[in-house]
């Protein structure tokens, strides 16, 4: 039962990576979007992420849960040392979310209140992926000091590191890529099919040369990332395949396919996410002491994990199909209208 | 946190039970055909997304309080008490998915299955308050493991979330909820009829509002009682802080108002009825119900608050039951009081009672179980993060709360001005 659940964990936080990074790279590509196309990238957005963002962020809060039920002495442990960029990213999750909620539903559709949830929108969706891959970082990143005594080392260097902000970086980029990507597939016409691709190829670049720093601060800061993704094949194999996918993407776009490619994008997501989770399973936080936090030493008792596990289980059969049934119904509008 | 939770209860109260509002409604809407009902259900749907948002990120915000701010209690209690969260995180995902369909599904879907969907959003709605307050419940009324030498062992995640609390707790929260929001709702409708504004769409909506509301409010009185006897069993303590109850004796008496002075130990300016605490307790006049006097002076919670939040939730509970019962006679003998102006000034008035009662009866539960986080088990001093300066976060969220509130009132104030534009059809 334990694998079931850390099965479901890493389901939920790479799906969160993937749906919830899509719905801020919205709001990314919405700030790096010139003022002239700015209403028409906010339409398509508004279209293609409307019926389904609430969801999407609930994987965050199955993920939450789980730790919590299942996981308490690493998530308290998590909230401790790192508090600071936890309530950042809680800061710009609600930001965020709220903003979109309500720029749609403001009866009065005033000029000022518009470009003030707007601008509110687009930083909180900067911020937030932002913050969480700092937090992802910071978990690998060894950093994390439980024997630190001072305030400094104990709640602040821990993920105000150099690795910690390049993989926080990364994580923007490759929200943004993801969105561009999906946005694709839902852009009304080829004018903003072009747009789209060109912010795509901005976010792509931009996502390698943030992957450079990744490796070139874990290097400075003596995280030993390389030797750990190329030392083993599962590891080896994802980076690779993901390589490929990259490839095959860029062709299907020349050539015009406008909804396959998310299934490359998304692949190259999971790889990216399998790759470091294996090469540190069972080890959840890296701490700087080596006693690092492993999700199968530090797991709550058999009942409790037992319960979960079922509770999780049966609740996917209820959550997958309908979520599947919501992405199905709303990807048929452009045969509808 | 206390703060936090104090406008989160808030937010998931309406948003557990506008969505059944909004589905009588529809329902309505689609069975008569009746023009105004669609317009109501989607003037409420708007409500529902606005509070729906707001209720999903304070949530979050909870989810990830309880452990940035008591990662001692989480640490011991989240392999015991989580299993009504994971739940509840499973209702909630299908309360989010269900609301996307409800939403955006307007002409795209089979009616029925477009009503269902919005009707799946109140009932998961509901499903989520039920197991959370399971979860707040297990704090009351510990069980589902033994606690030896500091150790938690033994540990059985369903006996604990079906402790001895969770249904009266449960029942008294869920009634509550369609107290306060059924009140809150027909006040504002009725304000809109009483300014002659769209009186037709007000006048429908109101009544769905408060048949609700009213209804809830005439059955609350006989959930506080199961509550009370619940409380005397599992937390004495609590209860006879409710009652400022000092002395333990027979024919134990029940004290209704008054301000407590803990110095002394007696109730000033209350009015005494002996008796009636061992009725309510015991089912009998005679026999003594314990007082604070039989627990150690370490173990009680602040007595003036819990007694006087006590005081206002029943009070308000009972103004609200006979402002219930006034509108059965008004709808079924006296249609004509339906119209009069000092009764919908009655509705009016009593918009923010619910909630008052809600946020009191939350007080009550809370700081009646103090000096405890889990009763009898862990202090909250024990549980609270080592981390210093904890107070800023503490601040951040209470402006993050406010900062919000004030906008969801803003907002909604914008959508009832524009009502009379977006639904004269």
């Amino acid at each position: 039962m334990l694998y079931i659940v850390i099965f479901f964990l890493f389901l939920a936080i790479v799906l969160y990576f993937l749906l919830g990074g899509a719905d801020f790279g919205a709001g990314i590509i919405e700030l790096f979007t010139s003022e002239d196309n700015k209403s028409r990238t906010r339409h398509t957005s508004y279209q293609a992420i409307g019926p389904v963002w609430e969801a999407n962020h609930m994987w965050l809060i199955i993920a939450v849960v789980v730790m919590f039920v299942g996981f308490p002495v690493i998530y308290a442990d998590m909230c401790t040392y790192l508090h600071i960029p936890l309530l950042i990213m809680l800061l710009g999750i609600t930001a965020r979310g709220t903003a979109f909620a309500f720029r749609n539903y403001d009866a009065i559709k005033g000029k000022k209140t518009q470009s003030f949830y707007n601008r509110i929108f687009v930083y909180s969706s900067f911020i937030t992926p932002l913050f969480l891959g700092i937090i992802a970082g910071s978990a690998i990143s060894r950093q994390i000091d439980l024997q630190a005594t001072d305030f400094l080392s104990a709640y602040i260097y821990g993920w105000f590191n150099l690795f910690s902000i390049s993989v926080g970086l990364f994580t923007v980029a490759l929200s943004g890529y993801l969105a561009a990507i999906y946005l694709i597939g839902e852009a009304n016409d080829d004018k903003d099919v072009h747009r789209f691709i060109r912010k795509a190829k901005l976010m792509n670049v931009l996502a390698v040369i943030f992957g450079g720093f990744v490796f070139l601060t874990a290097g400075l800061e003596k995280v030993r990332l390389a030797y750990f993704i190329f030392g083993n094949p599962i590891s080896l194999i994802a980076v690779i395949t993901a390589s490929i996918s990259l490839v095959i993407l860029w062709i299907m776009i020349n050539k015009g396919k406008r909804k396959i490619i998310r299934v490359f994008a998304a692949y190259q997501i999971t790889m990216i996410l399998l790759a470091v989770g294996y090469m540190h399973f069972p080890y959840f936080i890296m701490t700087k002491d080596g006693q690092n936090l492993s999700l199968l030493t530090l797991h709550a008792p058999t009942k409790t994990i037992d319960a979960l596990g079922w509770g999780l289980f049966i609740g996917s059969f209820i959550i997958l199909p309908s979520l599947f049934y919501l992405y199905y119904s709303f990807q048929k509008k452009d045969e509808i209208i | 946190m206390a703060i936090s939770l104090g406008f989160h209860i808030i937010y998931s109260c309406i948003g557990m039970v506008m969505p059944l509002f909004m589905a009588v409604s529809h329902y309505k809407w689609i069975k008569t055909g009746d023009r105004v009902y669609k317009n109501i259900t989607q003037a409420w749907s708007k409500g529902v997304a606005i509070f729906f948002a707001t209720g999903a990120v304070s949530g979050t915000i909870l989810s990830f309080e309880l452990g940035l701010l008591w990662p001692k209690f989480m640490e011991h209690a989240g392999p015991i008490f989580g299993m009504p969260f994971s739940l509840e995180g499973v209702a909630f995902f299908v309360e989010a998915i269900a609301l996307g369909f409800f939403l955006y599904g307007w002409n795209r879907f089979n009616k029925w299955f477009h009503w269902f969907t919005g009707v799946l959003v109140g009932v998961s709605g509901v499903i989520s308050g039920i197991l959370v307050v399971s979860a707040n419940s297990w704090m009351n009324s510990p069980s589902g493991f033994d606690y030896i030498n500091g150790q938690y062992t033994n540990i059985d995640p369903i006996k604990a979330m079906f402790n001895s609390s969770w249904f009266s707790e449960a029942l008294h929260m869920t009634l509550a909820a369609f107290m306060a929001t059924g009140f809150a709702v027909a006040g504002i409708h009725a304000l809109m009829i009483a300014r002659k504004r769209n009186i037709k769409f007000h006048t429908k909506a109101f009544k769905i509002a408060i048949v609700f509301g009213a209804i809830a409010a005439i059955l609350q009185p006989f959930s506080g009682d199961i509550s009370a006897k619940n409380a005397a069993k599992k937390q004495p303590a609590k209860l006879a802080a409710m009652e400022s109850y000092f002395h333990t004796q027979p024919y134990s008496p029940l004290v209704i108002g008054g301000i407590p002075d803990t110095a002394a130990k007696k109730v000033n300016y209350g009015i005494e009825i002996p008796g009636l605490l061992s009725l309510l307790v015991n089912d009998n006049f005679k026999q003594p119900v314990n007082a604070l006097d039989k627990i150690p002076v370490q173990n009680q919670p602040p007595i003036a608050v819990t007694h006087i939040a006590f005081e206002i939730m029943i009070a308000i509970g009972s103004v609200m039951m006979l402002i219930g019962i006034l509108y059965f006679i008004a709808l079924w003998k006296k249609k004509s009081w339906l119209v009069k102006k000092w009764f919908l000034y009655l509705f009016i008035l009593s918009t923010p009672f619910g909630f008052i009662a809600v946020e009191a009866g939350w007080t009550v539960t809370e700081v009646g179980r103090q000096p405890w986080i889990i009763q009898g088990v862990m202090r909250t001093s024990e549980a609270v993060t080592p981390m210093p300066g904890i107070h800023y976060s503490f601040y951040l969220f209470t402006v993050v709360y406010f900062t919000l509130s004030v906008a969801v009132i803003f907002l909604l104030s914008r959508q009832i001005k524009m009502v009379s534009k977006l639904y004269s059809h």
